[in-house]
């Protein structure tokens, strides 16, 4: 268990640069447990970058990314996700081969070596954690269909209870309601307060209606740093973030 | 219910497959022809293991032949040994060793081929040399993340490398020859006709344990999660999965099916060569996956067998045609019939099938696995 002072997520110095290019400058910033967190910024800002950085996908060229204590800048992807950082990205990502269930159930963070998945078994502790997600995501009654016929906004739920299934410590969602309907995303909104009560959430999103519905804290950023940071009050009044964003 | 009726059919699938090749062929067919069979049975080896890698996982290596050639060439050292009885090469300057390597001016045996003295270790290697180099190759290809095209190409020039190394080192290897003049295998001899008909049920019961198992894997959780590594490589990757160790550990199952293969090869054919080892054989066996159909292990085993079957039939008949209608074929089936053979079953056969075996609803194929299948 950590103290209560110390954050679950703390970025420090976090610099990344693609040949001379500084995607991410000095970046420092800190999640709390249980904070939903909502990173908005105009294109190119290096939103989803950071994210990258996070879990592994991009390497940093300096600075340190400290998660419950650990150093996570050297350890590999599989390993960020076991400590128990969970990623969704952008475009829904599932399987489309395989069924609602199934792809719940490789979420499943159980049998994660070779020998380990080649003995694993769906005993009924796995079917009632798939059907209990499965709730969650509100896909309980698609659990047999193929994950390529369900609707795009059921494809990005499902990947959300893909995330849900491994019951991370941190959850970062790159643009959750993209493409969703109005009737979805308000059900998404729902089930991200619901998510948020026993995890931290990292979300980064455009929809303005939909960040002042969630959000904690809002941290904007631009050309790779930290522009304003505080409640969307205040970011929403502060000139920097008007002329550089919202603005237009 | 579902499953029920799929674990029929595939026990029926399996008997059809015994039933044709160890009771129907060897009552039609002439021991030279059934041998031949027998011969073509060995490349099914290599498809299973292929449906794996590429079907499953999507890895693509058009470097099989080196497996199965490692396999091969394990067997043949054995033999070779065994045949090179001092009494039996007393003519040579060296009696004792093999005769390409007295030829070759070289007076002991080397230490790689000391170990090949025992039979047990020779039975190991088949498959355990094979696995090594796969280990090696998977190991320092997949931790880079090197994959797709790039990964096939690597493995089409370990194939060629490989080649040239056996060729070159003519006086450990037998050069372009290869290892000839097999006899015995422990004092049987394995060139009467007898010996090749009970070489060819061995043949059989072996595939029948590596159809066994591979069917095992793609049964279980890891089999899911080839398929699903060959979709979303990434989402597996963060879903807490080391790609890198399961795509090794596919590739190194399909070489030491590819190696047993190609030691069932040389104790039937009663030689192994570096033709079989290079880039030309290593694609002819993606050909037969995918005629049969690289997601269907099944449809692997026929594939071979008639892709095979052909090319005995057109080289008989016109030599020179061959490779044209070799070259024809994969393109036909590359464009008009990407599933394979496998995907003409599924759609024509499998529903009128499912209906015989006693089930009254219409949808024959369970979601998932086979459904994965049907549009791998």
């Amino acid at each position: 268990m950590q103290t209560g002072n110390e954050p679950l997520l703390s970025v420090t110095d976090l610099t990344v640069s693609f040949d001379g290019f500084r995607a991410v400058n000095d970046l420092s910033f800190s999640v709390r447990e249980g904070e939903l967190r909502v990173i908005i910024g105009p294109n190119g800002a290096g939103k989803t970058t950071v994210l990258d950085l996070i879990c592994g996908r991009t390497r940093a060229t300096s600075g340190s990314i400290r998660f419950k204590g650990t150093e996570l800048t050297r350890l590999k992807e599989h390993e960020i996700v076991r400590a128990g950082v969970g990623r969704k990205f952008q475009n829904p990502s599932i399987y489309e081969d395989l069924t609602v269930f199934e792809n719940l159930e490789i979420s499943y963070p159980k049998g994660r070596g070779i020998m380990g998945s080649l003995i694993f078994r769906r005993d009924t502790a796995v079917v009632e954690r798939v059907n209990e997600v499965a709730r969650t995501i509100f896909l309980d009654d698609q659990l047999d269909r193929r994950a390529e016929d369900l609707s795009h906004g059921q494809k990005q739920w499902l990947e959300l209870g893909m995330l849900l299934i491994q019951d991370p410590a941190l959850l970062m969602l790159d643009e959750p309601v993209a493409g969703m309907t109005v009737s979805e995303r308000v059900k998404t909104a729902a089930l991200l307060k619901d998510i948020i009560r026993t995890r931290s959430v990292i979300v980064i999103e455009h929809d303005m209606g939909f960040v002042e519905e969630i959000a904690h804290q809002v941290t904007v950023l631009h050309q790779g740093r930290i522009l304003s940071e505080g409640s969307m009050e205040h970011v929403k009044n502060d000139p920097r973030v008007i002329e550089v964003y919202l603005g237009h | 219910m579902k499953s029920l009726l799929r674990d029929r059919k595939t026990a029926l699938f399996v008997l059809v497959l015994v039933a044709i090749l160890a009771v129907i062929l060897p009552l039609v067919l002439e021991p030279f022809r059934l041998n031949l069979v027998g011969k073509y049975l060995t490349y099914a080896f290599v498809a299973l293991g292929l449906v794996l890698c590429w079907g499953d996982a999507g890895i693509l290596s058009l470097g099989q032949g080196i497996f199965f050639g490692l396999g091969g060439y394990c067997m043949a050292m054995f033999l070779k040994l065994q045949a090179s009885t001092p009494e039996a090469t007393k003519i040579q300057s060296t009696p004792g060793i093999p005769d390409f390597m007295d030829w070759n001016q070289i007076t002991t045996l080397p230490w790689f081929w000391q170990p090949f003295h025992s039979l047990a270790f020779s039975i190991v290697a088949v498959a355990a040399v094979p696995m090594l180099l796969a280990l090696i190759i998977g190991l320092s290809m997949f931790k880079r993340r090197v994959g797709g095209t790039y990964f096939a190409i690597i493995t089409q020039a370990i194939a060629s490398i490989l080649t040239i190394l056996i060729i070159g080192q003519q006086g450990y290897t037998g050069g372009v020859n290869g290892i000839t003049d097999l006899r015995t295998l422990n004092g049987w001899d394995i060139r009467t006709d007898h010996a090749k008909l009970i070489l060819y049920f061995v043949t059989i019961a072996l595939l029948l344990v590596c159809l066994g198992g591979a069917h095992f894997i793609r049964c279980s959780k890891l089999g899911r999660i080839l398929v699903a590594m060959r979709e979303r490589e990434d989402r597996v990757r963060f879903s807490g999965y080391d790609v890198a160790s399961f795509k090794t550990f596919v590739f190194c199952f399909a070489a030491a099916m590819a190696g047993i293969g190609g030691a069932m090869f040389t104790l039937q054919v009663g030689f192994m060569s570096p033709s079989f080892v290079g880039i030309v054989p290593s694609i002819e066996m993606v050909i037969y996956c995918a005629v049969g159909g690289r997601t269907s292990l099944l449809g692997v085993i026929y594939g071979t067998l008639l892709v095979n079957w052909a090319r005995t039939s057109f080289s008989e008949t016109m030599p020179q045609v061959w490779m044209f209608a070799m070259g024809a074929l994969f393109v036909f089936i590359v464009v008009v019939l990407p599933g394979g053979l496998a995907s003409l079953y599924r759609t024509y056969l499998d529903p009128y099938i499912s209906r015989l075996l006693g089930s009254s609803s219409k949808a024959p194929v369970h979601a998932g696995r086979e459904a994965d299948h049907a549009n791998g």
